[in-house]
């Protein structure tokens, strides 16, 4: 059965790619640094889980050091001129979106496969694991086909996937670092804590400022840790379960579906969700780290309202 | 009594973020000052903190798309999307992000999230043909106004995913949600829940589209 370690041995080897690469690249006065990182990476996938939790600690505090540090940087080769491009594109058409689509259309086809057909009872791929798994095949069936079609200088793929990752940099493993903080937050009892004090600030009698303050809890909290899924059981646990369902008589798929969707607005305004807000101002190549949540405010504050009004009216008036 | 004390790793990790160092040392800062003041000794906070890198290392997993990204975009991936849009008459980036939005939310509510996504879609394909549709729309840009325009477009990918994917029975955060009541004896199918994700949808796409639609009115003004 394919199961994740299968793709971390992909991944690790993608990032040795990314290492080497950026160890070619001269313009990078740093490139040392960056192939150090990424190496890092590549230990981390393929020896993770035979180092131990200490070992590991080790290896995260010295990737947290080569970013803190300042010691990565990004170069400024270039491998083809706009020209080239601008001629390429026009000579080979809308073909060059065929190895770009194979990716989605690999996950498309997959997830259909996988979910409606015989082919679900035959274990041959870890449920846990489907949609990477369908990614990683998507990208070896891209890579293949644009290989065979576009014939380009066999280290072009490392070359340009390196120009990319280190466009983004560090902020790369900043989600998978979030995630390894929130660990720490459930371990210490934060979610307890602030369960707690927000269940001693409940205003009696009031059905609207509880459902208020459910809302607003939920993008608070998700706020903070970055995602609802941490926010839901302990918003859920203070307010939503005693009050405003056992208390106020709140129709339970309301107030659970449409709470976490308010947590959902919080998602949209906050750094910590890294991989949906920071990770792409640093793709797109955007000078505002925050541009993404910038651009992304008035609609979660708009979206919050909408749902506080569900909650209020379908949670209890339908 | 209840400890406060574990709360100050939050306010580090704001403060951090507010005076810009590096993220990656605020939260690393952040955890082990975290679990100190939570009374677990260095080492336990350390091998508490690799655990939990290395049981989530399939969030960084994404980045193996970037050879063919940028393997394409080196024979011009990029300049065949604008050439793409500028071919067609009427296309605006309002209009195009709405179309996206729409796309993004069908195709999570029917459990396809990772079809799309900042490095599958958005990056090679739906930023570059916005850019060249606001170009068409409004002639040379300036830096901010590439800047907006890209922001909304990644902007427009999260909206439809996070109020889309809901609709899908078999998401993480419906089974989630499912769980929580489950444990106090609230009983509720995946179906009943999700059916309450529909309005929040619908909203999503109307306050969201009328914002794109006033991007495409700031990007006209100014011709």
């Amino acid at each position: 059965m394919i199961n994740l370690h299968w793709l971390y041995v992909l991944a690790g080897a993608v990032f040795a790619g990314f290492a080497l690469g950026s160890a070619r690249d001269e313009t990078n006065a740093k490139r040392w640094g960056n192939a150090a990182f990424w190496l890092l990476l590549t230990v981390s996938f393929w020896f993770g889980d035979y180092v131990g939790d200490i070992g590991n600690g080790v290896l995260v505090l010295a990737i947290v050091a080569i970013a803190g540090f300042h010691l990565i940087g990004r170069g400024s080769k270039q491998s083809a001129t706009p020209r080239e491009r601008q001629e390429s594109s026009a000579r080979r058409g809308n073909w060059l979106f065929l190895p770009a689509l194979l990716i989605p259309f690999t996950a498309f086809v997959g997830t259909l496969l996988f979910n409606y057909t015989p082919l679900k009872g035959l274990n041959l791929i870890d449920p846990k694991a489907v949609t990477l798994v369908l990614l990683g095949c998507g990208v070896i069936i891209a890579l293949v086909v644009s290989y065979a079609w576009l014939r380009p200088p066999l280290l072009a793929a490392i070359d340009e996937g390196s120009r990319l990752m280190n466009g983004v940099g560090w902020a790369a493993v900043l989600p998978q670092m979030l995630a390894s903080l929130g660990v720490i937050f459930a371990a210490a009892g934060v979610g307890t804590t602030i369960g707690s004090i927000v269940g001693a600030i409940i205003p009696q009698g009031s059905m609207f400022l509880a459902v208020l303050l459910y809302a607003l809890g939920m993008v608070v909290f998700t706020m903070i840790m970055g995602n609802a899924f941490a926010a839901f059981p302990v918003m859920a646990t203070a307010i939503g379960i005693p009050i405003l369902i056992h208390a106020d008589g709140g129709n339970p798929a309301v107030i659970g579906a449409v709470g976490m969707l308010a947590g959902f607005c919080g998602t949209l305004m906050t750094p910590m969700a890294a991989n949906f807000n920071i990770v792409p101002a640093a793709l797109l190549e955007l000078k505002d780290q925050n541009g993404v949540i910038r651009a992304q405010v008035p609609t979660a504050l708009a979206m919050l309202a909408a749902n506080i009004l569900i909650l209020y009216v379908a949670g209890f008036h339908l | 009594m209840i400890d406060y004390w574990p709360l100050l790793g939050i306010a580090l990790v704001v403060a951090g973020f507010a005076v810009r160092f590096n993220p990656l040392l605020v939260v690393a800062v952040a955890a082990i000052v975290t679990g100190l003041l939570g009374h677990m000794p260095f080492m336990k906070v350390l091998a508490t903190l690799g655990h939990g890198f290395n049981e989530n290392r399939y969030v960084t997993i994404i980045w193996i798309i970037l050879p063919v990204v940028g393997l394409l975009e080196r024979y011009g991936l990029q300049e065949r999307a604008r050439a793409l849009i500028g071919g067609i008459r009427g296309a605006t980036a309002g209009r195009l992000l709405i179309v996206y939005l729409a796309v993004r939310q069908i195709l999570s509510a029917l459990g396809l999230t990772t079809v799309a996504g900042h490095p599958q879609t958005v990056r090679p394909l739906i930023a570059p043909m916005v850019v060249a549709a606001a170009e068409k729309q409004h002639g040379e840009l300036d830096e901010e106004t590439v800047e907006r325009v890209k922001a909304m477009s990644a902007a427009t990918d999260n909206v439809g995913l996070f109020f889309g994917e809901d609709i899908f029975l078999a998401i993480a955060s419906i089974l989630l949600i499912q769980g929580s009541l489950a444990s106090f004896g609230i009983q509720l199918t995946p179906f009943q829940l999700s059916v309450w994700a529909i309005p929040s949808a619908i909203c999503a796409f109307l306050i969201h589209g009328t914002r794109l639609l006033l991007l495409d009115r700031r990007l006209g003004r100014h011709r």
